[in-house]
This record gives C-alpha cells, sequence and structure tokens, in this order.
C-alpha cells in the first residue's frame, strides 16, 4: 500500500504493509534513523515523535494511521541543532550514551509547548513514559527548566523588539 | 571537590609501574609500532603522525583518534582530553575519530571493568607529550633557537623573546622528521597548568545525539544490505527439531529462512531459524508466523523456585569447599557473647541496554567485515577467527557506539550470528537486529545468589567472627580438574570487607549446576555482595547497639588480619565516609536503634570498594504506611584518585550508578520457569523513569594521592544497602531478598 504523509514539514510517500508501524518506515524507508527503537510495546519512549503536534509513540502508530497527518521527528527540529531543547541539552551535557534523548527530547518539546513554564510536577507526568537507561534524570529535568527559561527570555525579547 | 589534607599513598605512578602498564598495553610498548617507524614519516610527508594518536596536517587540522569503544561511559571524550591536554591544543579545535579494531596499534580496545582510564591515564598523555616536544624541537629548528625558550599552547609554538609562532599545522613537515623522545622519560604537565584535564567537558556527540543523527550501530547501514532476525530457543542452548520454514519463504520480502544447528557454548552460536528479507519488518513479520518445535535439552525443567529450593536445602549442608578462611571462626561463635544470624538472597537481572543486540556483517567468500557495539571487540574477532578459520588479517572490525552497554556487550553473540548469517546466504551485508523480547530473554545475566551468615560480637560489641555460605551457581559442565568452578560472575573474591578486619572470618560455597548463561552486569559481584555484607554489617552495628557508621568506621580501624590482596586502603575508605557523613549530617540526623517514636524519614549509610574506587553513600528515605517508597536525596563521597578527568562526565557516571542501583533494588528480577526467563520486556522488568529518580544525588569526590581510575561502576553497589539500612532505621524491617517490590514497597 502506498500512504501519504508529512514528515517535518514535506511530503512524503511510503509503500508498506499497512500494519507496519511508523517507526519502521521513518527508518528504514525514510531513513530518519534518529527514531529510536527500545522496546517495540509503548513502554520505553525512544521512538517518540510528534503528530499533529502532540506526542506520539511511533512503535504503537501504524503506518496506514499515520497517513495524511503531520509527523515531526527529531531531525525536524531544527536543521543546526539550535532548537531551545537541543541547546539545553548541549549546555547541560545531558547524555550518557544517548540512545534514549531524541525520544526525551521530543516528550519534552511537546511538554513545553503545552506549557512553557513546566513545574517538577509537570516534567514528571511529561517525561514519565521515557525511559533512560543510563539514568540521566537529574540532567533532563535541568535541561528542560534551561530550555523554558532560554524559549521565556528569547520571547520576551521578541517582544521588546516589537515595542 | 575537595583536597584532602593528609592524601593516602598506596599507588603513586612509578616509571615501573609505567612500563608495566605499556608492556600490558602493546607490542614493545604501546606506541613504539609508530614512533619507531621511520617508513611512516617517510609515507606521510607532509603530515605529522608521531603515533597512532595524533595526525597533523599541514592545514593545521588536528585530529585525535578515540581508541575505545564508546558505550555511555564517555571514553570518546576523556580519552582525547589526556592527548589534547598534553598536546597543547584547544579543546574546541580538535577533530575526533573513533579508532577500529587495531590492537597493535592502540593497545587493549575495551569497555569493561571501568579500566579504561587506570590504563591509560598515563600512556595517553605521553603520547600527547611526546608529538609536543617534536613540534617545539621543529620550531627550534626553523628559528634557530633553543628548546627551552619555547613553549607550545593552544595549538602553536611560542617563542615569546621575539614574539613569534607557528601554528601546529605549519610545523607538521618538519616535525614529521624529529627524532621522537623517548615515552618513558618525556616530560609531563605539571598538573596546576591543566587546561583540559579537569574541566567540565560536554561528551563529544551531544550535538549529534540531540539532532538524532546516526551514530548508533543500530543506524549503520550498507548498500544492498538485507536484513535478518534470529529465533532461537527459549531454553538456553535448545536446538530446532523442525520449522515451517516452506510458509516462512513465502512471506513477502523473505529471501531466506533456515535453521542453524549451532553449538553448546552459551556465549556463542546457539541453535535456532534465521529469516533474511529485504527491511527488518517483513523479516520480523515473517517470523510471527514462524512455528518451531525445539529439542529443548537438559536444563529444561530448570527454574528460579527450584534453585530457592536447593540452596535452603545446601545451607543445611556442610558447604561444598572453602573460598577462604582466616583463625577459627567456628570456635569464635561458639564462645561468642552474641551471635547473630541472617539469610540473603538476590534474583537474577538483565543488562536491559536500550539498544538492543545487533550486529551488521559482510563476508565476501574469504574475509569478513564486521561493525559491532561490542565491549570487548578483540574477544570477539577472536571467536570470529576460531568458528570460520580465519586469521586475524581476514577480519576488519569496525566499533560501532553503543545504546549502553552496562557488561551486556562484554559478550559477542549477536555479532557471531550476523557473520554465520552473512556467510550461509553466501555473502553479502546483512545486519542482525533482535527485538527488545530477543534481548531480555537472551541476556547473560547478573546471576542471583543465596548467602547464609553468621556473625557474632564480644561484650564490647567489636566482631570477632563472620561465617558465610555462599550458594551459588556453577555450569552444568564444570572441568574435571576444576569441580568447584562458578558460574561466569557468580563467584566471590576472599577479600570482600570486612575480610581482613575480623580475626575469625570464612567464606564457605556450594554450587548449583546452571544452564542459564551469565555475565558481568555493571560492578559485577559487588552489586550483589555489597548489598548483602554491608546490609549484614549494619545488622551486627544494631545488634551491639553502635552507630552504623562509628561501627564501620571502627571496623576500618581494626588491625589487619592479612595484607590487602586487592589493593583495598582502609585509610581510603575511612575518608569518604567521613566526608559523605559529614555532608549528610549523620551525626544529627542518623535515627538511633533505641529511638521508639514513629517516623517515615530516615538516612541510611553503606561503602564499598571495587574496580579500584572507593565510595561511600548516604540516602535519605521516605515510606509511607502503604509501603510507597520514596529516595528524597543521596549524598556520594567517592575517591577515585588524584585528579578527575572530566568532571562533567564523572558526575553523570556516578548519579547514573546511583540511579541504575535504586532500579535494581526495587523491581527487577529475572525469574526462569521451564528452563526458560520469564520476562521479556520493560512493562514486566521495570527501570528507573523520572518519577522514581531522586531530585537530587550529590556528588563530591575526594582527591587522594593515587593514579586516577575508572568511574563506570564502582559507584553503583552502595546504594542497594544504604536504602535498604535506612528501611531498618524506619520501620525496623531487615531486607534480606530482593528485589524491595517483593516485600510489598513500590515507588511513591
Amino acid at each position: 500500500m502506498s500512504y501519504n504523509l508529512t514528515v517535518n514539514g514535506k511530503p512524503a510517500t511510503v509503500d508498506a504493509p499497512p500494519d507496519m508501524p511508523l517507526l519502521w518506515a521513518l527508518r528504514d524507508m525514510l531513513n530518519l534513523k534518529g527514531t529510536k527503537y527500545g522496546c517495540g510495546i509503548g513502554s520505553c519512549g525512544a521512538c517518540t515523535v510528534h503528530i499533529d503536534g502532540k506526542p506520539a509513540r511511533a512503535c504503537q502508530t501504524r503506518v496506514a494511521a499515520a497517513a495524511g497527518r503531520s509527523i515531526t521527528t527529531i531531525e525536524g527540529l531544527s536543521t543546526d541543532g539550535t532548537h531551545p531543547v537541543q541547546i539545553a541539552w548541549q549546555e547541560i551535557d545531558v547524555p550518557q550514551c544517548g540512545y534514549c534523548q531524541a525520544g526525551q527530547i521530543m516528550s519534552a518539546v511537546a511538554l513545553l509547548n503545552q506549557k512553557p513554564r513546566p513545574t517538577d510536577d509537570d516534567i514528571d507526568a511529561a517525561m514519565n513514559g521515557n525511559i533512560c537507561r543510563c539514568a540521566t534524570y537529574i540532567r533532563i529535568r535541568q535541561a528542560i527548566h534551561k530550555a523554558a527559561a532560554m524559549a521565556t527570555n528569547t520571547h520576551i525579547a521578541a517582544q521588546r523588539g516589537e515595542e | 571537590m575537595t583536597r584532602q589534607a593528609s592524601s593516602p599513598k598506596s599507588h603513586a605512578p612509578s616509571r615501573r609501574d609505567f612500563l608495566r602498564v605499556s608492556a600490558v598495553a602493546g607490542g614493545g610498548i604501546l606506541f613504539a609500532t609508530s614512533i619507531d617507524g621511520v617508513d611512516a614519516f617517510i609515507q606521510a610527508a607532509a603530515d605529522f603522525t608521531p603515533n597512532a594518536f595524533i595526525r597533523i596536517t599541514p592545514d593545521n587540522i588536528v585530529t585525535i583518534i578515540a581508541k575505545n569503544p564508546e558505550v555511555g561511559q564517555g571514553v570518546k571524550t576523556s580519552m582525547p582530553m589526556l592527548i589534547a591536554e598534553e598536546l597543547g591544543v584547544e579543546w574546541k579545535s580538535v577533530r575526533l575519530e573513533q579508532a577500529d579494531l587495531d590492537p597493535a596499534k592502540y593497545g587493549p580496545q575495551n569497555a569493561g571493568g571501568s579500566t579504561g582510564t587506570p590504563t591509560n591515564w598515563e600512556p595517553l598523555r605521553r603520547a600527547g607529550a611526546a608529538a609536543r616536544h617534536m613540534l617545539i624541537a621543529a620550531a627550534a629548528q626553523t628559528w634557530n633557537v633553543p628548546v627551552p625558550q619555547l613553549t607550545a599552547s593552544a595549538g602553536r609554538v611560542h617563542h615569546s623573546a621575539s614574539g613569534r609562532s607557528l601554528t601546529f599545522g605549519e610545523l607538521a613537515a618538519r616535525a614529521a622528521t624529529i627524532s621522537p623522545p623517548d615515552l618513558r622519560s618525556v616530560a609531563l604537565k605539571d598538573p596546576k597548568d591543566y587546561t583540559i584535564i579537569g574541566r567540565a567537558t560536554p561528551g563529544v556527540d551531544v550535538k549529534a545525539i540531540t539532532m538524532g543523527q546516526p551514530i548508533f550501530s543500530i543506524d549503520f547501514t550498507l548498500p544492498g544490505m538485507l536484513h535478518a532476525v534470529f529465533e532461537k530457543c527459549p531454553v538456553f542452548g535448545g536446538k530446532v527439531a523442525s520449522a515451517n520454514l516452506d510458509l516462512i519463504r513465502q512471506q513477502p520480502g523473505v529471501k531466506h529462512a533456515f535453521v542453524v544447528e549451532g553449538g553448546s557454548d552459551l556465549t556463542s552460536l546457539l541453535g535456532g531459524v534465521a529469516i533474511v528479507a529485504d527491511s527488518w519488518w517483513q523479516a520480523e513479520s515473517a517470523r510471527r508466523k514462524l512455528v518451531v518445535k525445539w529439542n529443548e535439552g537438559a536444563t529444561a525443567a530448570q527454574s528460579s523456585a527450584g534453585f530457592a529450593k536447593r540452596a535452603e536445602q545446601l545451607s543445611k549442608e556442610k558447604p561444598g569447599f572453602t573460598v577462604g578462611r582466616d583463625g577459627d571462626p567456628e570456635a569464635a561463635l561458639a564462645a561468642a557473647a552474641k551471635v547473630v544470624e541472617a539469610a540473603y538472597a538476590y534474583p537474577f537481572i538483565s543488562h536491559a541496554p536500550l539498544e538492543p543486540q545487533n550486529c551488521a556483517a559482510r563476508w565476501n567468500g574469504a574475509r569478513l567485515e564486521i561493525w559491532s557495539p561490542s565491549q570487548t571487540p578483540q574477544r570477539g574477532r577472536d571467536m570470529l577467527k576460531a568458528l570460520f578459520n580465519l586469521r586475524d588479517e581476514d577480519i576488519t572490525h569496525h566499533m560501532l557506539q553503543a545504546g549502553g552497554g552496562f557488561g551486556r556487550r562484554l559478550s559477542n553473540d549477536y555479532a557471531v550470528e550476523a557473520a554465520h548469517i552473512s556467510k550461509a546466504i553466501g555473502g553479502g551485508p546483512v545486519k542482525l537486529l533482535w527485538t527488545r523480547e530477543d534481548d531480555m530473554r537472551h541476556d547473560f545475566y547478573r546471576p542471583g545468589g543465596f548467602h547464609y551468615l553468621q556473625g557474632s560480637l564480644d561484650p564490647a560489641g567489636k566482631i570477632t567472627a563472620w561465617r558465610g555460605h555462599f550458594v551459588s551457581y556453577g555450569p552444568m559442565h564444570p572441568p574435571p580438574n576444576a569441580p568447584n568452578t562458578f558460574a561466569q560472575s557468580a563467584n566471590i573474591p576472599n577479600t570482600e570487607f570486612p575480610s581482613g578486619f575480623v580475626p575469625n572470618f570464612a567464606i564457605e560455597a556450594s554450587l548449583i549446576p546452571l544452564g542459564v548463561p551469565t555475565g558481568a552486569l555493571r560492578a559485577p559481584r559487588s552489586n550483589a555482595v555489597a548489598w548483602v555484607y554491608q546490609s549484614f554489617i549494619d545488622e551486627l552495628a544494631h545488634a551491639a547497639g553502635a552507630d552504623p557508621l562509628q561501627f564501620r568506621l571502627d571496623l576500618l580501624a581494626a588491625p589487619r588480619t592479612k595484607p590487602a590482596a586487592d589493593g583495598f586502603s582502609a585509610e581510603r575508605m575511612t575518608a569518604v565516609l567521613k566526608d559523605v557523613a559529614q555532608r549528610a549530617g549523620w551525626s544529627k540526623r542518623a535515627i538511633r536503634p533505641s529511638g521508639n517514636q514513629a517516623i517515615n524519614t530516615a538516612l541510611g549509610i553503606a561503602c564499598h570498594y571495587s574496580h579500584r574506587g572507593y565510595f561511600a553513600e548516604v540516602a535519605e528515605v521516605t515510606i509511607t504506611k502503604d509501603k510507597a517508597l520514596r529516595v528524597n536525596k543521596v549524598w556520594v563521597a567517592g575517591d577515585v584518585g588524584r585528579q578527575i578527568v572530566n568532571p562533567s562526565g564523572a558526575i553523570n557516571q556516578v548519579q547514573g550508578a546511583v540511579m541504575d542501583g535504586l532500579a535494581e533494588l526495587m523491581a527487577q528480577e529475572i525469574t526462569i520457569e521451564n528452563g526458560r526467563t520469564v520476562q521479556s520486556n520493560f512493562n514486566q522488568f521495570q527501570l528507573l523513569r523520572m518519577r522514581n529518580a531522586p531530585p537530587a544525588v550529590d556528588v563530591r569526590f575526594v582527591l587522594s594521592d593515587n593514579n586516577p581510575t575508572g568511574l563506570g561502576e564502582p559507584a553503583l553497589p552502595p546504594i542497594l544497602p544504604a536504602v535498604c539500612n535506612a528501611i531498618f532505621a524506619i520501620n525496623g524491617e531487615r531486607i534480606r531478598s530482593l528485589p524491595l517490590s517483593r516485600h510489598g514497597y513500590r515507588w511513591a
């Protein structure tokens, strides 16, 4: 079957069986390897992408169900690694092995889009589905707060610029 | 970080130490192959390649080679930092390259045993320093000035008297003609002049990771590559009797489906069915239609419940053999004022690195090329050589970045499988990828174990005897000349503290034959025995009416009963215990066993020495009435020598190790039933999540005048007993079997 998706703002067509998880269409048909396979049952969050702006597990989304939807992967956050969440992750030096971090970042971006200044409880709720086997949770939390502060500052600066 | 006023000194560097390290590292000495090879200089006329780790081109690009496998422990950053520091370049200007496997060129290339830092601290700095001396000599020739007037920094050689300077690139061609200095005597920088070592440095791949770039082994592809899955017998070492291969071969995209006979060595190629397809999803979809009849073999009746029952029986019998013995524990126990007895047990657990096992292989009829996330690529190559009857030069082994190791990738089973599949289909590139279920059901598990302990106290509260009967596992078929062989990583050293500090001390053991593969998990042996011994020491402290911290300090101050066979320094352990206790406010907050008012929050303390590192940890734990448990804060004091190479990576490792231990403590258990693993995914085998993570893990390194040692492992073991000791302080429940979830506890 042929399915038309929008991936990172661009149209993409994949020829795949309808039950193929979006994860494998992204990784092996569209060569977007940033989205990771960890468990295949929606338990670890390594495959987190955004579908129509909301976080979703690509291993639990059939490619047929993603047809016609707008999908953002880690590769779509920025072309040069300068999304505020990416910068915060780099400056805090969050990763150890790094395997889960694309999924962590996608969950964090979705959280910040919903709640620009999240509390620790908000972070617990939004990030609890993303396992970091190296357990970099303290730095993930720090980086989310840092990204929130950066984004707010940027927003304030932009508003001042408009005045 | 703090520097201790009086630093104990036990492993100061010496010329002899370096020679020994170098001899271990590789032929002649570690860097001799390229430094002494004049041919190399002629061949690369314009480039300056003073050794295997450095390449400087005339356009002033400085490339440093990262020699060891990167599995998340940070060596791709920290080891090049050692070279860059002594070379005299700015870190941000350095390009990094990952080495392929070539131990003759690079020395040992492993990720295991927290050995990276202690093995490379001297040689890699000397490699950098040698290059710096050659660049300075080249500048001295160029300007015709004496060497002592020249300095090197930020990628340039400077002549301050004249204000002149040249870049390393400008000096490269001439430096390539300079005779290399003797690596054993080349002058190293004074640590006070360090500009890279000791600075918090982000991981070299952090940007690529945040951008989702394809840097992991699972991401690697080759043109025309096929994709494979491999279904093994759920009972370890079982073989295929029959399979519906005709149906599988008809599935979309499937190119090959065949039975692999396999052998009996659980670390190598085992029996199963391989399915090779155009895409991994096609191969996996076909596998879901696979029906295999197995010959499960002799271990299909084994179970965790059976092991526990057998251990209980063995505990009542005379132990099988003695691991170590000092004094006369039986007599001391018989004469003691007070005897404490306890039985401890812990389960098998899985490594569960987040990236499942995978490997790409390409057989071309005579040669084999491998792209593997192995922690022990050299051992992997040796296995492939033996299996395929090849020579070293017939195998090219590329070291790809791994999504976590934790000891799982010390084994090379996935590489053997990928290579076999490529060869079996007549050659060509194939990528094998395991499912999570494969990964959890075919691990080399941290072996479970059972400890039956007796300890005695004199009227003053001092330990007079300690006797342990360790019921562990042995192989199904031990070597005839060594019947008392432990299963892999199921042994216990005779050095475990308080061994050496108790006058009458014995460890005896009995073994249960095991058909389940076992192996090293982060801080192997220590991750279990520290929990047992540091919990039992706590039991003895309470029985003696003593403060658990003071009881440990007194024990460490007791006269040695024998020399420390493992280099253990009581002074260094005492220092980290005092540091962590002071920071956690132990003396003001520790709950006395006599206190009888109800509390729900308390501190617990424990310490452990492993992988050359000394760690003491205090956990502040809160338990609500329904046994919901929260670790509010952990304080860590660690002594891994005089210098932390990369503080950012170091703190990350320690915090991660503490949380890894908490995950093991709360809920992790692999159960064996009918010879096979019950759990298969993260819904049944719980890793730590954000909500469970302590919000603060306060790490301090207590610097001592010893060579730097590794940090991947030694911070893990103390956290398990520290939390259990806090639980006892709160509610009087002594946890003697793991995980905590068996006792009704859960994360708050």
